[in-house]
């Protein structure tokens, strides 16, 4: 009796196991491995921008183009989307902490961020070695894609790279200004020195003289020695600042004051095309040139992007909630794409293929152009233009 | 005589060493440099008279420092932020309106007057308000308690201000009267360089006779002395340690006006740095002494100024002006090994170091 009793419960035991894995057929055969969501949980991306401290301009927009792109999506195979918000700081250290972080959540599918070159170098480090992936809206460093520097796999950008920028400065300079000596100035930062160094060799290159190549200290305030270093050297025809604004509008405030140096014409980069560098330069900003991405933008899709923001969050305050927008639907397009749908609404997507289809982007049609990904991450479609502050606004003079 | 040598360990041969090692290299810079001599006698003048200027300000923050560590023994660190919350509420409410209503150039004089009271008040009335919430209720607490809490206020000033005025930078109006240079014995110096020299030194002068020959200076020294003792001789402890917070605060809130007249733009993140500087330069001249302050304050501005041009260029290191921060607290370092209590500072007892 006993012993019929035991068969019975070891039969009906194995009908539970069988009927418990016919449930789930679903076998990740991914190479990183694969994120599950239950019917009820939300999809998980993560946004780490520069949110405090005196560049949480730049950060803030940023993270509102990716919110805006989050609430036109809305959902995903009937599951909301849900955004953790990091702090990248703008430096390594808090780049490193906020990738950490990231990874540390199984349930995040990917990143978009950081702002900073600075805090892009540990942070794709950290991200790439834990199978996520990451696509930046605003770090323009050429060393980030480049695979013999700091190109970590599963690092991607939607920005443009400053080998073409700083290119682009150097053929305004030389062709259209006719300068032929010139000094650059950055702050240490991979943004900052990658941006002045592409520079510098292009004007070379061109004929031109680098009379002198130096670098201030970000937060620095008086920077009347290091100008007056550079009006030593030969005062130059140009000087070249691709720094952030606090710098960048002391430099430019001085510069005027340090004898040799009246004359110089002055230019900067992207990191000061904001209201706040404008309010920063103030009157001695008059006439001096900016590269930067070419931002007139256009088309139906940047109309009802910008209604949307504006709705959310008021007037844009700086310039890459564009790219920020674009980043997070190449991304959430790559979700769709690949996952995986159970009958109980349970999805799966594998991080491999996440990254296979995020390089293999080709035409993806975006408000900031037509972007096509190479196999280092490089996606943007560069369009770079040089602007003067003419009458305290920015116009495009070239090309 | 021996008895003294006994006392050291391996570790003040180390640091004796290192101290050796940065001397001898700063030495070699310099020769390498003046060898060299890549820059005229003007670009001399002209950085010494930068760094006397940037000296002079962190002289003014360094006193609050020194004072305020005279008598509680404690380093406030939201000193500089007691910096930035005058001059950036000045600059908001008084100087960018008055600029676009033509008052700040029909009458510069009044308009200084008028921005310095307000940043003095704004920075005093933070200070204050700071003691009294803050550090009073923890006088008796760890020295360490207080330390953490004055981090946390200098946080919370920070992004309270942030908050209040937003993150973006604001600008400070030129003034028309102070443009331009004169020249002295050859040396063109900026009018504004001029005006913040002088006023720094007019200040730190006249605060140095008020604690000196004032009565209520006196009484401030007596709490710095000793707490118990001077209550116990009739003085207000809690009215002398306000005192000393609204001092060190004003010359805070003075710094921020010479400041923005030399940098034209303000921000709320503006007194991180030049607070710690300033501490450095506080804790080079001697901490708790005010010569000591402003010595420390003038050659921490001097040395940041010439020393990357004096001695990393000898070096044949590239873009040495990066590096002026380490110049900074490198000197902090030497004059910790050589000297702990710093240049002007008296060897403290036990008790109160």
């Amino acid at each position: 009796m006993k012993k019929k009793l035991f068969i019975t419960l070891s039969l009906l035991l194995a009908v539970f196991v069988l009927s418990a894995c016919a449930g789930s057929q679903f076998e990740c055969e991914d190479e990183i491995g694969c994120v599950t969501y239950g019917p009820d949980e939300p999809i998980r991306i993560a946004s780490a921008m520069v949110i405090s401290g005196p560049n949480a301009e730049l950060g803030l927009d940023s993270q509102h183009g990716v919110e805006v792109a989050v609430e036109f999506r809305g959902q995903i195979a009937g599951h909301d989307i849900e955004i953790q918000f990091e702090d990248e700081q703008c430096n390594s250290e808090g780049g490193q902490a906020a990738g950490q972080k990231i990874v540390s959540d199984p349930t995040i599918l990917g990143i978009i961020g950081p702002s900073c070159s600075g805090a892009g170098v540990p942070m794709s480090q950290v991200v790439s070695q834990a199978g996520y992936v990451m696509i930046s809206s605003s770090n323009t460093a050429p060393a980030l894609t480049d695979p013999d520097a700091a190109w970590n796999p599963g690092y991607l950008r939607s920005c443009h790279n400053d080998k073409v920028q700083g290119k682009a400065m150097a053929e305004f300079a030389f062709n259209e200004l006719g300068v032929t000596t010139a000094a650059a100035i950055h702050d240490g930062d991979p943004y900052t020195e990658g941006l002045a160094r592409v520079f510098a060799d292009e004007f070379e290159a061109l004929g031109g003289t680098i009379v002198e190549f130096t670098a201030v200290n970000k937060g620095d305030t008086d920077m009347r020695p290091v100008l007056s270093a550079i009006a030593a050297a030969g005062p130059p025809e140009l000087m070249y600042y691709p720094v952030f604004t606090a710098e960048g509008g002391f430099i430019t405030k001085q510069a005027k004051e340090v004898t040799g140096l009246e004359d110089t014409i002055l230019a900067a980069a992207d990191g000061m095309i904001s209201d706040a560098a404008k309010a920063a330069v103030g009157e001695a900003g008059e006439g001096m040139y900016f590269s930067g991405p070419d931002l007139s933008f256009s088309g139906e899709l940047y109309e009802k992007f910008l209604d949307k923001y504006n709705e959310l969050f008021g007037a844009p305050k700086s310039v890459f909630h564009a790219h920020a927008f674009d980043g997070t639907n190449m991304l959430l397009d790559c979700v769709e794409a690949n996952l995986v749908e159970e009958k109980d609404g349970t999805i799966h997507v594998g991080r491999q293929a996440l990254r296979t289809c995020l390089y293999a982007t080709e035409n993806f049609e975006g408000v900031t152009g037509t972007l096509t990904c190479n196999e280092y991450g490089d996606c943007a479609d560069p369009k770079i233009s040089v602007s003067q502050l003419i009458d305290g606004e920015y116009e495009a003079i070239w090309p | 005589m021996l008895q003294r040598f006994q006392n050291i360990s391996f570790l003040d041969i180390a640091l004796w060493a290192l101290a050796a090692i940065i001397i001898t290299v700063v030495i070699w810079g310099t020769i390498a440099t003046i060898i060299d001599n890549p820059y005229n006698p003007q670009f001399w003048a002209e950085t010494i008279v930068f760094g006397i200027s940037q000296g002079s300000l962190y002289a003014l923050i360094a006193i609050g420092y020194t004072l305020v560590y005279g008598v509680l023994f404690m380093i406030n660190f939201a000193h500089g932020e007691f910096f930035m919350t005058g001059i950036i509420t000045a600059t908001i409410f008084l100087a960018q309106p008055m600029k676009e209503t033509g008052f700040l150039d029909n009458y510069p004089i009044i308009s200084l007057l008028a921005i310095a009271a307000v940043s003095i008040l704004v920075s005093m009335a933070i200070a204050l308000l700071t003691e009294r919430v803050a550090y009073r209720p923890l006088r008796k607490a760890p020295r360490l308690v207080p330390l953490i809490t004055a981090i946390g206020a200098s946080f919370f000033w920070q992004y309270f201000f942030r908050g209040l005025y937003g993150s973006e930078v604001k600008p400070f109006p030129p003034f028309e009267i102070l443009k331009g240079k004169f020249t002295i014995a050859g040396v063109p110096i900026l009018k504004t360089h001029a005006v913040v020299i002088v006023s720094a030194v007019i200040m730190l002068i006249g605060l140095y006779l008020f604690v000196m020959k004032t009565k209520v200076g006196k009484s401030i020294r007596a709490v710095a002395e000793n707490k118990d003792v001077a209550a116990l001789m009739g003085i207000n402890v809690d009215r002398a340690i306000t005192i000393t917070f609204a001092m060190g605060s004003a010359m805070a809130g003075i710094a921020g006006v010479l400041y923005a007249l030399v940098f034209r733009q303000t921000h709320f993140f503006m007194g991180f740095i030049p607070g710690i500087k300033a501490f450095t330069a506080a804790v080079l001249g001697g901490i708790g002494s005010v010569p000591g302050a402003a010595l420390g304050g003038f050659l921490l501005g001097m040395f940041e100024s010439i020393g990357p041009a004096l001695f990393l260029e000898g070096l044949g290191i590239p873009a040495p002006h990066q590096l002026k921060d380490v110049i900074a607290f490198t000197m902090l370092v030497l004059v910790l090994i050589l000297r702990p209590q710093g240049i002007l500072g008296e060897r403290l007892a036990e008790e109160k170091a």
